[in-house]
């Protein structure tokens, strides 16, 4: 981290004077400080969780046997041992959430994370674009909402965001599946045998497959051309990015980014947002900085923030020009519900969604028995299938209105608890000589393939305060109410059918057969793509902000995380998230120039 | 998970609907396996990923020397040694087996309740049929009673319950042996290594898969 970093103590705090308070250090909240600290506003962050230094506490190179039950998952590391979340899973100790119902089909699972740059320091770094479809759904197909802006507000900002974090991706241009600028991506990793394999067989379905677009650098930043493109006639912003870039390496090509990267050659907000940002010695960091909710100044203002210090238990206050919520779209959401502002369209907890989740597996016999070679490469996803049935759809023939992409996997990977386990389906069960041999011919020779897909809002998922249920700082806690429709079941469906024709024209055979779409669909929250809550609107009685995430109840109080979005696209959420938040910290800081807040 | 070896009996033959003979059990060393400590913690929310990790696991092993020792001879019945890598149990599988089955967690605890019954009743097993406890049996004998169990849809009713303790502990000895450097370099796993750029697959793969 740089010398002249900015991590102080509560009490610290509350002496200075901020222009802007940033609620949340993770794609957001890190988006947000950095664009407001490069360009000359004083930031504090406030960050729920603990300090985390990637550059020592990440686990690089070490193998499942180095930890404890081979790094399998358990409760208290849902994602195995070297999963780079902390404190943070399903449930974080002491701040339960509950469902209304006891369903499991109605209910909402929520994994948080406290940590500095809370959950980007394990994403899967998968970062699409929304098309141009993405952002007027209704006017398209009549369902879900439209937003206040268009692709081509978002677009120069997609460019910024990755021009700055480096992601690798093609230079296709399919329909709602736009291209990057020219220059502006890094060249996409090579493809894996069993990639390979699913792109010659797909194609025989007409089933596209493009490379993927991933927040990993598969070569160095060009620390010469970018920092005058992002931050053009601001010369010290300049160097200070050009001086961050360098210290940044490519990717070596082992290790899985779930677990952080000492050299900083993914995306993750503690290893390329704070950085430079601290750098520019106008942003402080509190850490273990619970915060309870947004106070209000006489004239209905936001006037800061009161937060409990974890550690000490203590409550503090402390004061700025504007409030950002970027805690997560749902600790957003849960902050504005306990601070009652922000509200008057009764919005605030409504149209949650997120991402449809379904998948199947296989065994293929042209992947058995390969030469021995190393398919590390940048961890996974090289590449993928984008939805490809849109006239089709819109025709209103498929039975359900929004798509999906495919994200699929394979190769001989580092082994890990699974690898040679469960085999009896293929060899009927064997032991001793047999069996080694047959782990040898099987490893490598499976494929998998995760369908991710575009959930409609509707009136029967949202959250609300628990009138009962307090965290252990005495805050009362989110109560979740879910419901999929059809156009999600239906869609599960789909992608599992889909993906076992993919299995069977591979040659290959799938480990479990195509279930129902009520069953194929995992439950709501675990694909971990939770967005709305707040959305954004040309309305104020229909939406909590405008397209800026700006409140319209409360001028000086923003909102930048995922709580906004209005519709969520088959498009991980991550990189629109933090596009969001740049277009929006450019909007506070004109706003501020020109005195208006 | 505390496991009294008779009511272990009485649910391992429930399911397969016969009544084993306690006597045979009398060379047993006692404790078969030590309880778990009550209370005893995880590793917790926030382990410190860059230390060392003990082998074995940061809960104290729980298997008494006489299921240690069937223990031994089963994972290596499964991963016994052949010209390419060792038996199991000299990578540390033993001990790996008995790190999972006395930690804390869920999944892990049921898991115990399954190997330990497992290990019981495999003794009683050889026992009634050779006269002699598992791991003092010959390779042919061994094999024979593995033979009647190692399929969970070949296995005749009376072994059912049997074939799924060999199903999970299978899943577990290969598990614990591919995950070693030696395991890995068995496998054919070449990676974890820092290179300078990635070429992807050689020519002779894509050949092989029909793709050059």
């Amino acid at each position: 981290m740089p010398a002249n970093m900015s991590f102080i103590s509560s009490n610290e705090a509350d002496q200075n004077t901020y222009d802007v308070i940033v609620v949340g250090s993770g794609a957001a909240g890190g988006q947000t400080a950095y664009t407001l600290a490069m360009e000359g506003a004083r930031v504090l962050m406030l960050e729920a969780g603990r300090n985390y230094q990637p550059a020592t506490g990440t686990p690089m190179m070490q193998t499942a046997s180095d930890a404890p039950l081979r790094g399998a998952s358990t409760p208290d590391k849902p994602f195995g041992f070297w999963d780079a979340t902390v404190d943070g899973g399903w449930q974080v100790p002491g701040e339960p959430y509950t469902s209304a119902s006891e369903d499991p089909a109605r209910q909402f699972k929520w994994w948080r994370a406290r940590m500095l740059g809370g959950r980007t320091n394990h994403w899967g770094r998968i970062s699409l674009r929304n098309g141009q479809y993405d952002f007027r759904p209704r006017s398209r197909d009549g369902l879900g909402i439209d937003w206040p802006m268009d692709y081509k507000d978002l677009a120069p900002y997609y460019d910024k965001v990755e021009m700055l974090i480096g992601v690798y991706g093609g230079d296709d241009d399919l329909e709602n599946t736009p291209r990057s600028s020219s220059g502006v991506l890094l060249p996409p990793p090579k493809p894996r045998v069993s990639d390979l394999l699913v792109k010659q067989r797909a194609a025989r379905l007409g089933v596209p497959v493009i490379p993927m677009h991933r927040a990993v650098m598969t070569k160095r930043l060009d620390h010469q051309r970018l920092p005058q493109l992002l931050h053009p006639g601001n010369p010290k912003a300049q160097a200070i990015l050009a001086a961050d870039m360098q210290k940044r390496a490519a990717c070596f090509w082992a290790t899985p980014c779930g677990r952080g990267c000492s050299i900083r050659a993914n995306y993750q907000s503690t290893t390329v947002h704070l950085p430079p940002a601290l750098d520019t010695g106008n942003l402080d960091i509190v850490t273990d900085a619970m915060v309870r909710a947004v106070t209000k100044r006489k004239d209905g203002g936001a006037e800061g923030v009161v937060y409990v210090d974890r550690k000490t238990g203590a409550e503090h206050r402390v004061k700025a020009r504007i409030v950002v919520l970027a805690a997560s779209a749902l600790e957003s959401v849960r902050i504005l519900l306990n601070s009652g502002v922000a509200n008057s369209s009764g919005k605030v907890g409504k149209y949650i969604m997120d991402t449809v989740g379904a998948g199947i597996g296989g065994q293929i016999p042209l992947l058995e028995n390969m030469p021995l070679h190393n398919e590390d490469g940048a961890d996974f996803g090289h590449l993928y299938t984008p939805w490809w049935l849109y006239k089709e759809q819109l025709a209103g023939k498929l039975g359900f209105a929004r798509g999906y992409h495919f994200e699929f996997g394979g190769g001989r990977r580092m082994p890990e608890m699974g690898t040679a386990a469960g085999l009896e389906w293929l060899n009927g069960g064997t032991y001793g000589r047999k069996f080694k041999q047959d782990a040898r011919r099987y490893y490598g020779s499976f494929v998998s393939f995760s369908g991710r897909g575009e959930m409609i809002p509707n009136d029967d998922s949202y959250a609300e305060l628990d009138p009962m249920v307090k965290d252990r700082f005495g805050i009362p806690v989110l109560r979740f109410h879910w419901k999929w429709s059809e156009h999600e079941t239906r869609q599960a469906a789909h992608m599992q059918k889909t993906a076992a024709d993919i299995i069977e024209a591979m040659g290959g055979k799938t480990s479990s057969a195509p279930q129902s779409g009520a069953t194929a669909i995992k439950q709501g929250g675990v694909i971990i793509h939770e967005v709305g809550g707040a959305i954004m609107g040309s309305d104020p009685q229909r939406s909590v902000t405008d397209s800026y995430g700006q409140c319209w109840d409360m001028k000086n109080l923003f909102i930048t995380d995922g709580a906004t979005l209005c519709s969520n696209a088959d498009k991980n959420p991550t990189l629109t998230i933090m596009a969001l938040a740049w277009r929006a910290s450019d909007r506070m800081l004109s706003l501020m120039k020109r005195k208006e807040l | 998970m505390s496991l009294d070896r008779r009511t272990t009996i009485k649910w391992m033959f429930a399911a397969a609907a016969a009544t084993p003979s306690l006597g045979a059990f009398a060379y047993t060393p006692e404790p078969f396996a030590r309880d778990l400590a009550p209370g005893q913690p995880g590793y917790g929310t926030d382990p410190d990923l860059m230390k060392e990790w003990r082998a074995g696991g940061p809960w104290p092993l729980t298997l008494g020397v006489s299921a240690r020792l069937t223990t031994i001879a089963l994972c290596d019945l499964i991963i016994p040694a052949d010209d390419v890598s060792p038996a199991a149990s000299s990578v540390g599988v033993v001990e790996f087996i008995d790190e999972w089955i006395s930690a804390p967690y869920p999944q892990q605890r049921a898991d115990r309740e399954t190997v330990l019954a497992g290990l019981v009743w495999i003794d009683e097993e050889s026992q009634k049929r050779f006269g002699k406890r598992f791991a003092a049996l010959a390779e042919a004998q061994k094999n024979t009673l593995a033979d009647d169990i190692c399929s969970p849809a070949k296995a005749a009713p009376a072994f059912a319950t049997a074939a799924k303790f060999f199903a999970k502990f299978r899943d577990l000895t290969a598990g614990g042996f591919y995950t070693t450097p030696i395991g890995m370099k068995d496998i054919g796993y070449t990676g974890n290594v820092q290179l300078e750029k990635f070429d992807g697959p050689p020519l002779e793969a894509l050949k092989k898969a029909g793709l050059a």
